[in-house]
């Protein structure tokens, strides 16, 4: 459906984008992860037309889109921070992109009402942009996006600017939306929370690169390489090797026992705690324990590693 | 339209317009000023003159002496107006701007009407006139930057031991700078080329540059000695306007983070409510009083009070060759044609300075008109078209065409910055959404600068309604516009010319409130000095 090949992009002596290359199937979401300032935005603003590429090109359904404007794709973008247009209200800012396609008016009310069901911002039309909430504004950017029908949808950290709350629900939101609309997208964040999610297939970016892609069970069991697994979370990588913490049992040290480590800090992270050991060798290592009797900070601890946990890189 | 060819438009329709009015009688003054009985002359004679050095040093310390007296009146309301929010706080800040916009004629008239006889004459009433016409830039520009700048930095500092007047000049002062130096350079400018006031309040004795270049082009008839003085003017000019436009950038750049709303507080104790009351009320006296005695002095006719100088405007006088009821018409027709012409060069030109992928080198040529004097521009035009091939004199769009040129800088400095201020993210939102370059234009940029738009027509028409450096030298004396006219009935004897000239500026200032409150309503993001 939609290729990206060897796009490259240069800001003077900065390369943003690096031989990107990317390919996205029919009704497929395609993930992008990586930190910021890895070229995400940039990639999106290639895609969409914002930004010519030095090098490369970019096709939708093998036609080579890459000389035509913005205006002329058919690719819909949801800005970071929305960028809804301020002088408009909650209509005007939805119903842009079909009065745009020649959309006549009784049209473009319908589509305006259809995509604010959608959304759930019935009977918004005529409130004013500036004075919805941070999550209203983000159904609004998205309602606008989606309403002149995109081929394929561009998402540019939609939730970043939100707070952790209301983003989980956004985000359960916006996954049964992909899924009942069945839209072609490439959800861009720097969240591998959200990353895994929403994406069929996650892409991670480092450095204007492309490094690695696959679904999430795929890169979560073989993480490419050790700045890989950092990203992703693993950080017990040691000798090229990953150990993933859940793999690691951690006991408090019975009579006899010398144990391995002791436990500098314990916090919990919704239904897990994470342990991190200082082992007897000076290193850390990282346990994920579900149980509620757990190890606290200062115990003297005993491990055991399931070699299923242990990944070679 | 394409974008290619709109680019076109908003760089070469200004481009032209500028060339033929603006750089084409710059150059005809230049070629005049080095010229004396038809051979190449050397300008050192006049730039040597004593009566030259005279000039150009009353010029220099009159400004620096009424940018001073504007600080001392302006900034006690610029202090309280930054700190306290009380009801009808944004009304004084609406009407602080009236005498900013008023004709300068009417502003020295309003001191003749007020300063005893025998004192109305001199550099005194000039720095007093002057402090009255220019203090809204002080309190506009000061207060709306004192109120962005965070209390709590100034209770930082007393929190670390600093008292009022300590915190008051390390640490507020310091902040507050910026906004001073452009405040006082604005002041200093429109100080420095003031003309009105100058001629009708100077009496003999007082002349700056921009009078002088008028004295000696009108009255004594040496067009040399006006040229060469008009580079003088120029010179000078374009360097004040450099350094202004220069401290004007870190007033933009330094803008602190806090909303009006988080910074502005009620007066609280007896004697804070004592400092706005007292502040507000002593310069509501000063700018309303010249202006009450003006309307007084209007209706006063001889033993009491009637509407007889009113009365007399509608039959001719020997003070002009028309009726004054037709110069307040060609008046307004003439500034309705000028807002016309300023609006469509001055908007494409506002296009083509906020535009950052246009060549930026041409920007400079847009502004140029900045460093220009009404005096200047006027007198360019009459020695530059005044033979063929291109004999304008008698072309009844010259007076238009001129005020245009003294509005445009204005109508660019109010819309270039809400063009500017377009987040770029919007147009390519737009465009992602379908919109071609043109419907970009259309639907995202108008809108925004529809209201800059309105407002600049406003400014435009209040300021080419006033103009009268520039217009004195083109308007023809069987078309005279309303300041010409009032200039002309000021210059003859006799109490019933008087009160007409006082009648007409009370019409004058009645024409420009009215078109002043149409632009008021409008509100707009202010920005500058606006």
């Amino acid at each position: 459906m939609l290729q990206v090949e060897d796009v490259t992009v240069r800001f003077g002596e900065k390369v943003a984008l690096d031989e990107v290359a990317l390919e996205v199937a029919r009704g497929e979401v395609l993930a992008v992860l990586g930190p910021s300032g890895s070229g995400k935005s940039t990639l999106l603003r290639v895609i969409c037309g914002l930004q010519q590429p030095d090098d490369g090109c970019v096709l939708i359904d093998s036609e080579d889109i890459t000389s035509s404007p913005p205006h002329r794709r058919g690719i819909g973008l949801v800005f970071q921070d929305h960028a809804l247009f301020q002088h408009k209200d909650v209509a005007g800012n939805v119903g842009f992109g079909p009065r745009m396609r020649g959309d006549a008016p009784s049209g473009v009310a319908r589509r305006v009402g259809e995509l604010l069901d959608l959304v759930g911002l019935a009977g918004f039309e005529h409130r004013s942009v500036a004075t919805l909430s941070g999550g209203e504004q983000q159904r609004v950017a998205l309602a606008r996006a989606l309403a002149p029908e995109p081929r394929v949808l561009l998402l540019d950290e939609p939730l970043g600017s939100l707070d952790r709350r209301l983003r989980d629900r956004l985000l359960v939101d916006l996954g049964v939306l992909f899924a009942e609309l069945d839209v072609t997208a490439i959800y861009v964040t720097h969240d591998q929370a959200e990353a895994f999610a929403l994406g069929d297939r996650v892409a991670i970016m480092r450095a204007g690169q492309v490094v690695q892609h696959g679904t999430a069970d795929e890169l979560w069991a073989h993480p490419g390489d050790e700045d890989t697994a950092r990203f992703l979370g693993l950080d017990n990588v040691r000798d090229g090797t990953v150990i993933r913490p859940e793999a690691i049992t951690a006991r408090r040290v019975e009579a006899g026992n010398p144990g391995d480590g002791v436990v500098e800090r314990a916090r919990r992270h919704g239904p897990t705690v994470h342990l991190t050991v200082r082992l007897d060798d000076g290193t850390l290592l990282d346990a994920a324990v579900t149980s509620l009797e757990h190890p606290a900070t200062g115990e003297r601890v005993s491990l055991e590693i399931d070699p299923e946990g242990v990944v070679r890189l | 339209m394409s974008g290619r060819t709109w680019r076109a438009a908003t760089y070469g329709v200004p481009l032209a317009f500028l060339g033929l009015f603006f750089v084409y009688p710059l150059l005809s003054i230049f070629e005049r000023g080095l010229r004396s009985d038809g051979s190449l002359a050397s300008p050192l004679d006049v730039l040597t003159d004593p009566l030259t050095r005279d000039v150009v040093w009353f010029t220099i310390w009159q400004a620096l002496a009424s940018t001073a007296l504007t600080f001392v009146v302006g900034l006690p309301a610029a202090y309280v107006l930054g700190r306290y929010s009380f009801p009808g706080r944004s009304l004084f800040r609406a009407l602080v701007i009236i005498p900013f916009v008023l004709p300068t004629v009417i502003v020295a008239l309003a001191f003749l009407a007020i300063l005893p006889s025998g004192l109305e004459r001199g550099w005194a009433p000039i720095l007093i006139a002057h402090a009255f016409f220019n203090v809204a830039v002080v309190v506009l520009v000061v207060s709306t930057f004192w109120a962005s700048l965070d209390r709590r930095v100034s209770e930082a500092a007393a929190t670390l031991g600093a008292g009022p007047w300590r915190s008051f000049r390390e640490v507020t002062l310091p902040l507050l700078a910026p906004s001073l130096a452009a405040a006082g350079a604005i002041v200093f400018l429109f100080s420095f080329t003031s003309f009105g006031i100058v001629l009708i309040l100077g009496g003999p004795a007082y002349s700056t540059i921009e009078a002088e270049i008028y004295n000696q082009a009108v009255r004594i008839f040496d067009l040399r000695a006006a040229a060469i003085l008009s580079f003088v003017q120029l010179l000078c000019v374009g360097l004040a306007v450099w350094v202004t436009l220069r401290l004007e950038a870190r007033v933009g750049t330094s803008r602190s983070l806090r909303s009006e709303q988080d910074v502005l507080r009620p007066p609280r104790s007896a004697r804070e409510r004592t400092v706005v009351l007292g502040a507000l009320g002593t310069l509501a006296v000063f700018l309303g009083l010249p202006l009450a005695l003006l309307v007084e002095r209007s209706l006063s006719v001889s033993g009491g009070y009637g509407f007889d100088a009113y009365r007399a405007l509608s039959h001719p006088t020997s003070a002009l060759l028309a009726t004054p009821w037709e110069a307040v018409w060609n008046s307004i027709v003439y500034a309705a044609a000028a807002t016309l012409i300023a609006v469509v060069v001055g908007g494409l030109a506002a296009f083509a300075v906020a535009d950052s992928r246009g060549p930026r080198t041409l920007d400079v040529l847009l502004m140029l008109p900045l460093g220009a004097s009404a005096v200047m521009l006027g007198f360019g035009f009459v020695i530059a078209f005044d033979r063929a091939p291109i004999d304008f004199r008698a072309a009844p769009w010259i007076v238009p065409v001129v005020q245009a040129l003294v509005a445009i800088p204005f109508v660019v400095r109010i819309m270039a910055p809400t063009l500017r201020a377009i987040d770029e993210r919007h147009r390519e939102a737009a465009a992602v959404l379908g919109a071609s370059p043109g419907r970009v234009r259309r639907e995202i940029d108008l809108p925004i600068v529809g209201r800059a738009l309105a407002v600049a027509a406003g400014f435009a028409f209040a300021i080419s309604l006033g103009e009268f450096g520039a217009t004195v030298f083109v308007a023809r004396p069987d078309n005279p516009t309303l300041p010409v006219a009032i200039f002309r009935f000021l210059g003859r004897p006799g109490e019933l010319n008087t009160a007409q000239a006082y009648a007409l500026a009370v019409v004058l200032m009645g024409v420009t409130a009215a078109s002043m409150f149409v632009v008021g309503r409008l509100r707009v993001q202010r920005q500058g000095w606006f």
